[in-house]
């Protein structure tokens, strides 16, 4: 895949690394004010597509990129799974209790297990948009070569 | 009432694009045009004159919100939403890898 | 409140029937980016926030798979041509259809007006849930608390689809 104009390029790098820092900004505060884990992850998968799209990258890197992508969105979805069994053994027997203490509601760090779960699945959302775009762009190039 | 039937007619109109079109993509995008005024619709019955959006204020609590239980069920249709349309075109660009057509009639002709 | 909700909606039900009907694929995705947009419009005026960022990156993904799509195959329309059999689908679709409006108006009858929600399901997620979830973000309160199961099924269609995708599009196996 070739990339774009060096006009293109100088843009983009200016400019993803604060669209990655907003979405993370977005899900660590999804208990706070509007977004989430949901939107966050998109916004943090759109500012890899963005680079991608950008710079281009040859086949190979793509393919391993691919392989971690897809590895993250497993364990995260996993890890989001055990965090809702821990509450049958320790939440007195409900499927995602949240059994931590809450804290005092507004503060960055309350809400027991929300944080927490906004986060893996913000994790889980951002490699399964960033596993079909990239699953997109690999296998048209194999079908090129 | 009337933005409800504008909503449903919007629903119809994605419907008449399935049933009429010919273009694989064209079904494609009226799905999502259904999908969208179902949305719409679910926002617009949570939706309560002088509410807020729900998200609270502890210093200076307020008592009308706007419901969030649809606004939930939304948010991960959404979602949902973007992974199915990305499947859909996976399986619309393989058909066209294979037949070299986007058209529904002359795929249903070749197969066999 | 009403009436400028109805003026974006008949925009995007403008955009649907101009997407339905372009000759060139790519306008086509294009018009269908307009009902998207319209929509983020929609719920902010609803006072959905939470929605509305979602759903701007969400639209904005799906154009640039679209787009990647179209530019990859084809982009004329060549099937659009009105022929005997299109004109009987046309017309049968038109008959069915204004007979499912007619059933959805009626089924809509018992619904309260615009704007006067009863709430009579989310009572229980309002009131004292800031107590119960510690979370000042009723939505998301509801998402992760309340409905935790739900967002476990959620993740779990994304996970389906994504193996789907690379199942559908992988042509060789894996080394």
């Amino acid at each position: 895949m070739k990339g774009m104009t060096v006009i293109v390029k100088k843009t983009t790098q200016l400019i993803a690394g604060i669209i990655f820092l907003y979405g993370i900004y977005i899900i660590l505060h999804g208990h706070l004010t509007p977004g989430g884990g949901f939107a966050g992850g998109v916004i943090v998968a759109g500012s890899f597509i963005l680079l991608i799209l950008a710079y281009g990258s040859d086949f190979l890197n793509l393919v391993k990129e691919e392989r971690g992508s897809t590895m993250y969105e497993n364990l995260a979805i996993l890890v989001f799974l055990f965090l809702g069994l821990t509450g049958m053994i320790a939440g007195a027997g409900i499927f995602f209790a949240n059994w931590l203490p809450h804290g005092t509601p507004g503060e960055l760090v309350s809400a027991g297990f929300l944080p927490l779960y906004n986060i893996f699945v913000g994790i889980e959302v951002a490699a399964s948009i960033l596993t079909i775009f990239l699953a997109l762009v690999i296998f048209k190039e194999e079908v090129l070569k | 009432m009337t933005v409800y039937w504008l909503c449903f007619i919007l629903f119809l109109v994605g419907l008449y694009g399935v049933i009429t079109r010919r273009n694989l993509i064209k079904i494609a995008i009226s799905l999502s045009v259904m999908e969208f005024s179902c949305f719409l619709f679910l926002a617009l019955i949570g939706y309560t004159e002088g509410g807020v959006a729900p998200i609270v204020d502890t210093a200076d609590p307020v008592k009308t919100y706007v419901d969030p239980l649809p606004q939930a069920m939304v948010l991960t249709a959404i979602v949902i939403g973007l992974a199915t349309t990305a499947m859909l075109m996976a399986v619309i660009i393989r058909i066209y890898r294979k037949y070299g057509t986007f058209d529904i009639r002359e795929i249903k002709n070749l197969r066999g | 409140m009403e009436l400028a909700i109805s003026v974006i909606v008949i925009f995007m039900i403008l955009g649907a029937i101009y997407a339905i009907h372009a000759s060139d694929i790519l306008s086509a995705v294009i018009a269908g980016g307009i009902v998207g947009y319209s929509l983020v419009i929609c719920f902010l005026l609803l006072k959905a926030p939470d929605l509305a960022i979602v759903q701007i990156v969400v639209e904005t993904i799906t154009l640039i798979i679209m787009v990647a799509v179209v530019l990859d195959s084809s982009r004329k329309e060549a099937y659009g041509k009105f022929d005997t059999q299109a004109w009987v689908t046309a017309a049968t679709a038109v008959v069915i259809l204004a007979i499912l409006f007619w059933f959805l108006k009626e089924a809509s009858a018992p619904l309260a007006p615009f704007g006067e929600n009863t709430m009579r399901m989310a009572d229980a997620y309002v009131n004292g849930a800031v107590d119960k979830t510690g979370s000042v973000n009723l939505v998301t309160g509801v998402l992760f608390d309340f409905r935790g199961y739900d967002t476990l099924g959620e993740a779990t269609v994304l996970v389906t689809a994504v193996l789907g995708v690379l199942t559908i599009l992988r042509i060789r196996g894996k080394k």
